[in-house]
């Protein structure tokens, strides 16, 4: 029988031609626009956020498409790495609360600011953005960005223009809060929207209406320091730099920035090592020492981005002592903690840090100390041979929920030592997202003790009310383990309707030492948000912050 | 012929309304909120029912089906929640971004796989045979997603000869078939192709060694005929059911695959469906599963149709 494969020949000429394809594609990998100085970005969301002014995808959506296009009332200070990040002005110079009536607010706007389509920025646009989001009649209404706007400016009901550069906001109670909910209202342009829905074809109002929005989210107009330049679905976001942008310390220094969605670790990874981009977020944890032999810097900084073990007071829980909750906070060992994490964790001592405006110096100090934890278990009753029993929800993975299992796990067996024996209940990160609303009275909690979803701790109300108010109980908010009295309901109510910046933060200070105080909480981890960078990235300020702010970065 | 395509094509309907009737369940069956990606956590309840009713999610799931069967009938597959774009736009150039992957990769698995398992069946038992066979065993078993990650470790980390992901240097819709473009399809191609490759090859191989066992190949060679002669008679025989062995990895490559084209962020029906699965955006998922089963359907009625023009003992049975 004659053979039919090819001969040994053949097989080293395509190997040959294999190595020549091969070649060409290495020389011809340079990156494009070369040019211009542009910095590339891997996102960890799976899409691009929504571009059209108030983003989806968490805070990774305000970070990357919201601030860097769009301006609120009120920013975040976003320019140092070694203090807290407060509130500043932004499209807002100057805000106060009526005297007589504690529900109204003037907001001064700052002048002489355009939109990216040169439209002007007024009252107008103002009332507009308020009513996008609130007022159902609005033609612009859309209820795709309620969602995520609404319910991080709870209390905020109307806008009412008063001059071209005043505004009143009406908010349905006293609430000090204010301010800093609006760091989540960017404001689109009015007139940049009213083109687009002039031009869209549908047979009723709310139908032009949405496809003006739709066209508005690919060809968008905020007033922030970068422009939206190109966007291609799923896929990537360009924006140019904004030479006209109001703030001069914020003028982008770089000429484009490239978001590219790309949700697995690996892959950002090897996105960053063979030079695709520039910088990524979130890298896998197991190649940072490679990441940092090859010439790449990694930057991280604690966040108000909690890691915490939420704790059940419905009735029969173990957690209703308090020597058992002050014991258990007593027993991890956070230090260990990091070290598996490869140093990618804060260690907690509160749900916000030591310095910060809301410490107020708790007596209880949260520290690594098994000999008082097993003393107060020995007095809470507990023991060796007779432990603890306790069961925690926890996801497998999750946006947010850091290393869950490994973690977990770490703590669980940290916590034997004082004689508590847990349980996981691991289910599936979504289903454990919606049962934090049901709370752990519901069967969705299936008997458990505590549960555990991270959370952002940027404004109060997101920080600590959702979790100790009695009117934020189940299904209303957060406050799934039922935790609240009298006492919290009033320091929440003194830290609403204290309107001065200093007395708003004392109040939230004692509140916060309070909570500390009595523990509904195991303060596990703070998340310190590691991204990765190219060298040649410069002018990176890595704020106490989940934001990040792009425009003072350069690239050589 | 004609009777035959119009019984197919009859079949063809109960299974399309089945498909889209367990399309519609599952994606309804499976635990979490279908607003999680405009909701966030806090929302009021409230806000939670005021939201469930603007998108329709506060109706029963017969109204909800029914409404949505007759809008999808029309080509309208509603807009993603997440996005507020058309789910159609959407899915079809997911489409258009796997079909071109799938292309390629069909091209290698298919030529590969085919000329592997050729080998293999006609030099039954000689080295060549088990170094076939190894290859393809090699194809089926190994997990496509980590061959993907340690080829993008080698070739885009290490090496840095190709891209590790993305779908060209300045996104799909600017696609051209040069190399700038091509070198971004190579290393998702490759990793999709192994699979089909190794089934492929298996069963032409199957199919050769029967063939070429079978005596009217004896009686061939008795009356003289070449071994080329003899190899076009192999392939005429074993081409039908290595159609439907195609024909059937053609459809899971149209597919797309989740795992290949999230670990190459390839943006196509894979990487969509992820993102639909994680935001839990119903409209979306729904649209693109049923987009992708309705390839299935069609893909088997043409495979059939080339099968029956291939041997029209199968149109008479």
């Amino acid at each position: 029988m004659k053979r039919m494969i090819p001969s040994s020949q053949w097989a080293n000429k395509g190997l040959q031609l294999v190595l020549a394809v091969a070649a060409v594609g290495a020389t011809t990998m340079q990156p494009s626009h070369a040019q211009e100085k542009v910095l590339r970005i891997a996102m960890t969301a799976a899409d691009i956020p929504r571009t059209l002014g108030q983003p989806d995808q968490g805070f990774e959506g305000n970070r990357f498409t919201g601030i860097p296009m769009y301006d609120a009332l009120t920013h975040w200070d976003l320019s140092s790495a070694d203090k807290a990040s407060v509130l500043i002005p932004g499209l807002a110079t100057s805000w106060s609360v009526n005297a007589n009536d504690k529900t109204k607010w003037t907001f001064k706007l700052r002048s002489g600011v355009k939109f990216h389509d040169g439209s002007p920025f007024n009252a107008d646009a103002v009332v507009w953005n308020v009513q996008k989001v609130l007022d159902k009649d609005a033609v612009h209404f859309d209820a795709s960005q309620v969602g995520v706007t609404a319910s991080r400016m709870p209390t905020l009901r109307s806008a009412r223009k008063i001059d071209d550069l005043t505004v009143e906001l009406t908010t349905s109670e006293p609430d000090s809060f204010l301010p800093l909910n609006l760091t989540n209202l960017f404001m689109a342009s009015p007139s940049h929207w009213q083109k687009k829905f002039d031009a869209a074809q549908g047979a009723t109002p709310a139908d032009k209406s949405k496809l003006a929005w739709t066209a508005f989210a690919s060809d968008a107009a905020g007033s922030g320091p970068f422009k939206m330049a190109r966007f291609v679905p799923r896929e990537r976001l360009e924006l140019v730099a904004n030479k006209d942008y109001w703030d001069a310390k914020r003028r982008p220094k770089v000429d484009r920035v490239v978001m590219l969605p790309m949700p697995e670790a690996n892959s950002r990874t090897a996105a960053l090592l063979s030079g695709q981009v520039d910088w990524i977020e979130a890298p896998a944890p197991d190649a940072m020492a490679q990441i940092r032999q090859r010439g790449f810097s990694i930057y991280s900084n604690p966040q108000p981005h909690v890691w915490p073990w939420q704790l059940s007071f419905a009735p029969g829980s173990p957690w209703l002592n308090k020597d058992v909750r002050h014991a258990a906070n007593l027993c991890v060992d956070r230090e260990g903690l990091r070290t598996l994490l490869g140093g990618m964790m804060g260690v907690p001592k509160g749900t916000v840090p030591p310095g910060h405006p809301w410490w107020g110096n708790p007596k209880f100090d949260i520290r690594y100390d098994v000999k008082e934890a097993q003393a107060l278990m020995q007095k809470a009753g507990f023991s060796a041979s007779k432990p603890l029993k306790a069961k925690v929800q926890i996801s497998a993975s999750g946006s947010g929920q850091m290393q869950p299992l490994p973690m977990n796990e770490f703590v669980q067996q940290s916590l034997k030592a004082c004689h508590f024996d847990i349980e996981f209940d691991v289910i599936e990160w979504n289903t454990l997202f919606t049962n934090w609303r049901q709370g752990a009275k519901d069967a969705s909690a299936r008997g458990a003790h505590a549960i555990n979803v991270s959370f952002a701790a940027m404004d109060p109300f997101f920080a600590m009310v959702r979790f100790t108010s009695t009117k934020t109980f189940p299904p209303v908010s957060n406050n799934w383990g039922y935790f609240g009295n009298d006492e919290f309901d009033k320091l929440i109510a003194d830290a609403r309707s204290t309107f001065d910046d200093r007395g708003r933060d004392a109040a939230l200070a004692k509140l916060h030492a309070r909570i500390v105080e009595e523990a509904p909480f195991i303060w596990i981890a703070h998340d310190v948000g590691p991204r990765a960078m190219s060298a040649k990235v410069k002018g990176v300020v890595q704020p106490r912050s989940w934001f990040i702010d792009i425009a003072p970065m350069s690239i050589d | 012929m004609i009777e035959f395509l119009i019984r197919r094509v009859i079949y063809a309907m109960p299974i399309m309304l089945g498909v889209a009737l367990v399309c519609f369940a599952l994606v309804h069956l499976a635990p979490g909120d279908p607003l999680v990606s405009i909701l966030p956590p806090d929302a009021s309840q409230e806000l939670q029912q005021k939201l469930r009713a603007l998108y329709g999610f506060d109706r029963s799931y017969p109204e909800q089906f029914v409404s949505w069967i007759a809008r999808a009938l029309q080509g309208d597959l509603g807009v993603s929640i997440a996005t507020s774009r058309p789910v159609l736009d959407e899915v079809l150039k997911a489409v258009g971004n796997t079909l071109r992957l799938a292309a390629l990769a069909t091209l290698i698995g298919f030529i590969l796989g085919s000329l592997f398992g050729f080998v293999a069946g006609y030099f039954q038992n000689s080295w060549v045979d088990k170094l076939a066979s190894l290859t393809a065993v090699l194809g089926v078993s190994v997990p496509h997603y980590w061959l993907g990650m340690v080829m993008v470790i080698v070739f885009s980390s290490q090496l840095m000869w190709l891209p590790a992901s993305g779908a060209g240097p300045s996104g799909s819709d600017l696609w051209q078939w040069n190399w700038e473009h091509i070198q971004h399809m190579v290393l998702p191609a490759l990793t999709m192709s192994v699979i089909p490759m190794g089934i492929i090859s298996r069963t032409v191989r199957a199919l050769v060694a029967d063939i070429l066992a079978q005596e009217f190949v004896m009686g061939l060679r008795a009356k003289g005929l070449t071994d080329l002669g003899i190899l076009a008679h192999v392939v005429k025989n074993a081409a039908p059911t290595a159609l439907a062995v195609m024909g059937l990895q053609l459809g899971y490559l149209l597919g797309g695959s989740i795992l290949i084209e999230t670990v190459f962020a390839w943006p196509g029906t894979g990487f969509l469906l992820n993102s639909a699965i994680f935001q839990r955006d119903l409209p979306l998922l729904q649209g693109t599963i049923l987009v992708l089963a309705m390839f299935f359907v069609v893909l088997n009625m043409l495979v059939d149709m080339v099968q029956t023009l291939l041997d029209p003992r199968i149109a008479r049975g």
